[in-house]
């Protein structure tokens, strides 16, 4: 009887390897993108010479950490099948803050924090927009966008120097281990990596995300705080992009109100390369690390072959196309079960 | 009986925008009993569900459990409280595994961290009550459907169940899988726990339930213990007919033309489909009914599928009228009067947010292109005399169909199709999930359709049904035609035998 074999099995004896395989499918893009960067490291050596060298691999983390961290919020928002386009103008307006405020003398310990407030207010405007309001995410967060982008230039046209030692020893300071080096800005970034994904394994508010982009009435009907997550990834976005905002005033060095135009776009790519699904309730947040790796790669060999900066550009959209239909037929194939 | 009831509805009233759903019902369940609420659609069945579920609020009346006013304003609510439900569409996450959709929002924590081994553990002996062996941490979209329901019940028996609401079950399960459900049910009932079965299917109510209540039209009929009330009886409660005969129910249309005289409307030589279907040979006669039988994925589905031009060829080829043709798109198909009705209602049938009127001249509309629109006139004549012929109710061409009862909406269904004046009509499983007296209207319609010279393949998961209007049976089983004989020689059981045999090989 076929419909009985499944249940009168003896005892469970499940191998080792069946369990290790059995839901792996979700990893499958995240391998995916893994090898994108192995054969992209591969490349490049082979083309340019010397470009796996610690230097470089150094600096990819050093040059995208707020990427990093954006990418790492915006895991959450994609996760719930969301959507989060405020975060490059929410990194430059809590840069801007910062920038003024520090010019006025307050001090980096109160404007860290405020940043971060700044930030989480963000998300919580369009977390609200988009639960109590049922506006579309995308829809939400760019009128969050403009707000951010247009109080940019309320706090100043022109750029504003930081001269703080504070915040310029994040990105300063490095710390050599042989030919390899990280900054503070790299520790931050990769702590918070290191948090959020353990947010996501290990606790309720963390499963209620991939709930949620499962399938939104599912997870209310199965009594799971269905609200208060879709309000709290929004939040955690836009925090995550009151840090990136910190680490970015670290780099330059400046607070501009024209700073971050497209990131947003560059992080959503570097998520959806690193194997989230843009439909939510599939993905990881190890994959966003490699995504923005991928995309610093990309980066670098443009500068290595001297051509036109927006052939970053180009080439991210060839991958993330490419990416987005692999993921339709990955998605296809599961729902023909 | 002398115990007091576990759940208790006392007059309850419930009104939607001036209808009233429920009105003053009394319903009562006892521990370790499987009780079944029976009625029409429209009759109130789900309204109570979801009142005692969480999922309604009550005008009036009062649901207690064990006696007491219980919160039962949400679904959270209602489970905290101890009733629990599993809905018809299974409302799990596919995403994630068999453990986290057991457990989710209940996990075992340390230091406000899950403990995944003890969440598993857990999952592992709520299957194991259920005597369901599967890993829990397999993906649950691994898992079959039949499995994801019991995977279902074990996450609702996980907490401390003392009510557990089944909402049709049984509707996409074969006879393997419901034997399996019964063999669940019957172990919790041995638990103690009230179980509310509801089902179309009166056989599993027979076989299942311990006491049944009636509804009719939002008012309590009665309560009844199923072993002292007649199958008929109970038909007749439902129906409110006085005098109502199962048998009299339809009979098979004469044919329009003699079966000698017929002709081959549509002749598939070995189509296949990778997956769907094995090379099969099908002539279709004009002006016939053809009956398909067979359990669910034993192809009967798939065939009309491909007949129809829904899923595209892989092998063999499809003569209409004697010429060959090839479909790409149901549209080709379409046009040389070959239309489809899904059995998925409402996801490939009706279109829930447009009204009456437009799901009725949607494919009229296709057919003429959209450049040409109806005449609003002609479309209110159109659906006007749709509506009255196959007796739609409410009678109100701006409705919206997603309002309508399951047996309206597959009426309107039904009238699209024929707007188009088909010569092929493929109905599949249309008495599926309606109640009893839509059932009998459909049966009729569709036996008044071959009268009037239409060819129709007629599919259902009921045999008695297929037997009872066909002037043909096939069976199918395993994807692929295994036999098919005139229904006048041949008995339900000897059919059964048929279509359910390749269940004793595996």
């Amino acid at each position: 009887m076929t419909a009985l074999t499944e249940t009168e099995r003896p005892a469970p004896t499940i191998s080792r390897w069946r369990h290790f395989l059995v839901g792996k499918v979700a990893w499958m893009p995240v391998l995916a993108a893994v090898v994108i960067l192995v054969i992209m490291l591969v490349a490049g050596q082979a083309y340019f010479g010397r470009f796996v060298t610690p230097r470089i691999l150094s600096s990819l983390f050093v040059d995208n950490a707020y990427l990093i961290v954006l990418a790492a919020g915006m895991t959450f928002v994609i996760l719930t099948g969301g959507i989060d386009l405020s975060v490059g103008a929410v990194m430059a307006f809590t840069g801007m803050l910062a920038a003024k405020l520090m010019s006025t003398g307050v001090p980096a310990p109160v404007v860290i924090p405020l940043m971060l407030i700044a930030g989480a207010a963000f998300g919580l405007i369009i977390g609200v927009m988009v639960h109590y309001f049922d506006v579309q995410p995308f829809i939400a967060s760019l009128a969050g966008m403009f707000l951010a982008r247009g109080l940019c230039f309320v706090v100043s046209l022109e750029a504003i120097q930081v001269k703080n030692p504070l915040v310029l020893g994040l990105q300063s300071v490095k710390i050599n281990m042989g030919d390899w080096y990280v900054t503070p800005t790299v520790i931050i970034a990769l702590l918070l990596v290191v948090g959020a994904t353990w947010v996501l394994g290990y606790t309720r508010f963390g499963r209620t995300v991939y709930a949620v982009g499962g399938n939104e009435q599912s997870a209310r009907l199965m009594g799971l705080h269905v609200a208060r997550t879709k309000v709290l990834v929004y939040v955690v976005s836009g925090v995550c992009a009151g840090i990136a905002g910190l680490l970015f005033t670290a780099y330059t060095a400046a607070g501009y109100s024209l700073n971050g135009i497209g990131t947003e776009l560059d992080t959503i790519a570097a998520v959806v390369i690193g194997g989230t699904l843009l439909t939510g309730g599939s993905g990881y947040l190890i994959g966003s690390l490699v995504g923005v790796l991928v995309y610093g790669v990309i980066k670098v060999s443009i500068t290595f072959l001297g051509a036109d900066a927006s052939w970053t550009r180009i080439t991210i959209g060839i991958l993330l196309l490419a990416f987005v239909v692999v993921q339709r037929v990955i998605v296809a194939r599961a729902n023909r079960r | 009986m002398d115990v007091d009831p576990v759940v208790q509805v006392i007059g309850a009233s419930v009104r939607f925008a001036g209808d009233i759903a429920l009105d003053g019902v009394d319903f009562r369940m006892f521990a370790g009993e499987v009780h079944s609420l029976m009625g029409e659609n429209g009759a109130g069945k789900s309204t109570l569900i979801k009142a005692m579920t969480g999922a309604l609020r009550l005008d009036a009346g009062a649901v207690l459990l064990e006696g007491r006013d219980v919160d039962l304003s949400t679904p959270a609510a209602a489970q905290r409280a101890g009733i629990s439900t599993v809905y018809q569409e299974i409302d799990l996450l596919p995403n994630l595994s068999v453990a986290e959709n057991i457990m989710l929002g209940r996990e075992p924590r340390r230091l406000g961290f899950i403990d995944w081994r003890r969440t598993r553990e857990a999952a592992g002996q709520a299957l194991s009550a259920l005597g369901i062996d599967i890993d829990p941490a397999s993906m649950l979209s691994s898992h079959r459907l039949a499995t994801q329901q019991l995977i279902a019940i074990a996450r609702a028996i996980s907490t401390d169940v003392k009510v557990l609401v089944l909402d049709e079950p049984t509707s996409s399960l074969d006879q393997d899988e419901v034997d399996e459900l019964f063999r669940v049910i019957r172990r919790l009932k041995s638990r103690g726990v009230a179980i509310l079965f509801v089902s179309h299917f009166l056989e599993q109510v027979y076989e299942i339930c311990d006491r049944i209540t009636v509804l009719r039209n939002g008012v309590l009929v009665g309560e009844y213990v199923t072993t002292e009330l007649l199958r008929l009886d109970l038909v007749q409660k439902m129906l409110g007919k006085a005098t109502f005969d199962l048998e009299q129910m339809t009979t098979r249309a004469p044919s329009a033309t003699p079966a000698a005289a017929r002709e081959v409307k549509v002749s598939a030589q070995g189509i296949s489909r990778r997956n769907d279907m094995l090379p099969t040979d099908l002539d279709i006669y004009e002006g016939e009914l053809l009956g398909l039988a067979g359990l669910l994925g034993s192809g009967r589905t798939e065939l009309a599928r491909l007949l129809t031009g829904i899923d595209s060829l892989d092998g063999g080829r499809l003569t209409i009228d004697g010429v060959p043709r090839r479909f790409h798109e149901p549209r080709q198909a379409l046009r040389h009067g070959i239309a489809y009705s899904s059995e998925n209602r409402k996801s490939e049938g009706i279109i829930a947010q447009l009204s009456v009127r437009e799901n009725i001249t949607l494919a009229l509309q296709a057919e003429r292109g959209w450049f040409k629109p109806i005449p609003r006139n002609r479309q209110d004549e159109l659906s006007a005399s749709w509506i009255e012929a196959l007796d739609i109710r409410p009678a109100d061409p701006d409705r919206l169909a997603g309002l309508l009862s399951g047996g309206n909406q597959q009426k309107v269904l039904l009238a699209r199709l024929l707007a188009v004046a088909p010569r092929l009509l493929v109905l599949d499983e249309p008495t599926r999930g309606i109640d009893v007296g839509a059932k009998v209207e459909i049966q009729r319609l569709v036996s008044e359709l071959a009268i009037d010279g239409m060819t129709i393949v007629f599919i259902s998961a009921e045999l008695e049904e297929v037997l009872r209007i066909s002037h043909r049976v096939i069976v199918l089983r395993d994807r692929e035609i295994v036999a098919q004989f005139d229904p006048d020689e041949i008995t339900i059981e000897t059919l059964l035998t048929i279509v359910a045999k390749a269940e004793d090989g595996t």
